[in-house]
């Protein structure tokens, strides 16, 4: 790789041992991609920032390169934590656990990071602009940045997130170059009866095919109406991003870099057309579930992170109704919303319902043995997706009246 | 006895040997795998319960979630990592995982990127002799 003066120095050790290994790692992965030189990123997403899931050797390299006085040069935002920083405790998490989650957090904000502790870092905080070059982890994050904002980063993970931030460059590879964004195929709705764009489980499961259809490829999708929200675009890039390994999508008539055909194929044709009919959402509907009904112990909205929008729908929809006393109702966003829903009054009357606000994590991200929930549901096909394994429960997903109508009742019906 | 299978890009350089086990499904370490057993966690994969350890785990591609490079690290920390991996696509986050191995732990788990062709003709308990710094592929008949 051609490195500059400077990059070279950050190599030599001349900015420390922090800079030195951080650079080491970037170039590293560089040029395994066949990347030529590095480019300057002007902000960072870290998504290492779970104990629970970057476990011991994730929490000695963060602390060892806070220890050798590490510093991030260019602002860097934080995913959840392992706990609700605050009210860890009424959440049940163990408080040897809840101590390791401190010392990772400390780790994060001794080396400069901005305590966002989201996984929705696009809705409220440090939002970058179209074209801006970025290093961004959290896969759902990466997926929205790239195809609803525009802005250019790679699918980094864990520890490149760290080593960007620190030297604030990345290779010059992958989707921050604009002929590798370029749509490779192309996902036609067909209309059906099936689809009701006001059903809010209809994104997610969109995103659910996009993701296992695509392949590794970028997607184009057509049949997208042009007044989708960012939170339904939200479901629908976290939902992709994790049945595949979909970074990049673009939606015709609606996404920045496909204002056109010609746009989204940067001229060139796709080199597939696949038809995402009745069938296909049928079978991702019921492959989200792991059964279709039972006596349920816990309900999960905001994943991601929910949104104001979000929160107040979910006030509509259980209108002035409390949540079965047996049953829990978990909204998980970050402390940005959780303050305006404290200035609106909102959150007074969640409480009366039964339903709790959890900030800063999320419950993908600590264990929750203390509780015995056997039963989610949820109207994210990511945490439907994930829950099985990571929770060793059974799931069910639904649109958000088929959440609530569950928390209510205390089960959840057939059909 | 050794024959070669065929060759590959090398991804991460290393040599390393073990028995195969095959996916055809694309692979996520986070939610699919638990480090600290190096079990298969996911029931909705078709390798549910089994051990990646030691093993050469041969799949397509990356899938999901970006913490799959700390969930290999620390896989690697816990001796529970394959001994090597095979993908027709290597993904920036794994190798980034194994890179950071190296630096931290001085261990390498060997990576090499394979043609459809070539990742069809593996199978699992085939055992294999993987020399990513080369970029070859051999099978065993003998160890």
């Amino acid at each position: 790789m051609k490195l500059t003066d400077e990059e070279q120095g950050m190599i030599d050790g001349k900015y420390g041992k922090a800079v030195a290994m951080a650079m080491s790692i970037l170039t590293k992965l560089g040029q395994i991609y066949g990347a030529e030189e590095m480019i300057l990123i002007s902000q960072v997403h870290i998504d290492s920032s779970a104990y629970k899931t970057i476990g011991e050797a994730g929490l000695e390299f963060a602390e060892k390169l806070a220890d050798s006085g590490a510093r991030f040069c260019v602002p860097t935002t934080l995913n959840p934590t392992s706990r609700d920083i605050k009210r860890w405790q009424e959440f049940r998490i163990p408080p040897n656990f809840a101590e390791k989650s401190r010392r990772l957090e400390q780790a994060y904000l001794r080396m400069g990071a901005i305590p966002t502790w989201t996984c929705a870092p696009y809705l409220y905080g440090v939002i970058p602009r179209f074209g801006q070059q970025i290093a961004w982890a959290e896969s759902n994050a990466i997926t929205f940045v790239n195809s609803v904002i525009g802005a250019r980063t790679a699918r980094y993970g864990d520890f490149a997130d760290i080593c960007a931030a620190i030297t604030g460059r990345v290779p010059k590879f992958s989707l921050h170059l604009p002929q590798n964004r370029a749509g490779e195929v192309l996902l036609k709705l067909q209309t059906t009866s099936l689809i009701n764009w006001d059903d809010d489980s209809i994104y997610p499961l969109i995103g659910y095919i996009v993701g296992s259809t695509a392949q590794g490829k970028i997607p184009v999708i057509d049949g997208i109406p042009n007044n989708v929200t960012s939170d339904q675009l939200k479901g629908l890039s976290a939902a992709a991003a994790s049945s595949g390994a979909v970074a990049l999508f673009h939606i015709l008539g609606v996404t920045p870099e496909a204002a056109t055909y010609q746009d989204a194929f940067q001229g060139k044709e796709p080199l597939q057309i696949i038809n995402i009919g009745e069938e296909e959402l049928l079978k991702a509907y019921q492959d989200l579930s792991t059964v279709e009904e039972g006596k349920i112990d816990l309900v999960i909205i905001g994943c991601p992170h929910a949104s104001l929008p979000e929160v107040e729908q979910l006030v509509q929809v259980l209108a002035g109704r409390k949540v079965c006393q047996e049953v829990e109702l978990w909204v998980q966003t970050n402390r940005t919303v959780y303050y305006w829903l404290e200035q609106t009054g909102l959150l007074n009357s969640l409480n009366f319902s039964g339903i709790k606000v959890i900030t800063d994590t999320c419950i993908l991200s600590w264990p929750l043995d203390n509780w015995g929930f056997q039963l989610l549901v949820t109207n994210s096909a990511k945490f439907a997706h994930y829950a099985p394994s990571m929770l060793q429960t059974q799931v069910v997903f639904g649109n958000l009246e088929k959440c609530v109508e569950a928390a209510v009742k205390g089960e959840v019906r057939r059909g | 006895m050794q024959s070669e299978i065929g060759s590959g890009k090398s991804i991460v350089a290393g040599v390393s040997e073990g028995f195969a086990l095959v996916s055809s499904q694309p692979f996520s370490f986070w939610g699919d795998l638990d480090p600290e057993t190096g079990k298969i966690i996911n029931p909705r994969s078709n390798l549910f319960g089994e051990s990646i350890r030691d093993k050469v785990f041969v799949y397509p591609r990356g899938r999901g979630s970006s913490t799959t490079s700390a969930i290999l690290l620390e896989a690697v920390r816990c001796s529970n990592a394959p001994c090597a991996i095979i993908n027709v696509e290597v993904e920036s986050i794994l190798a980034l995982g194994a890179i950071v191995a190296q630096e931290v732990y001085g261990r390498t788990v060997p990576m090499l990127a394979v043609a459809e062709e070539v990742f069809h003709l593996l199978h699992t308990g085939d055992y294999l002799l993987v020399d990513s710094i080369a970029g070859k592929l051999y099978r065993k008949d003998q160890f």
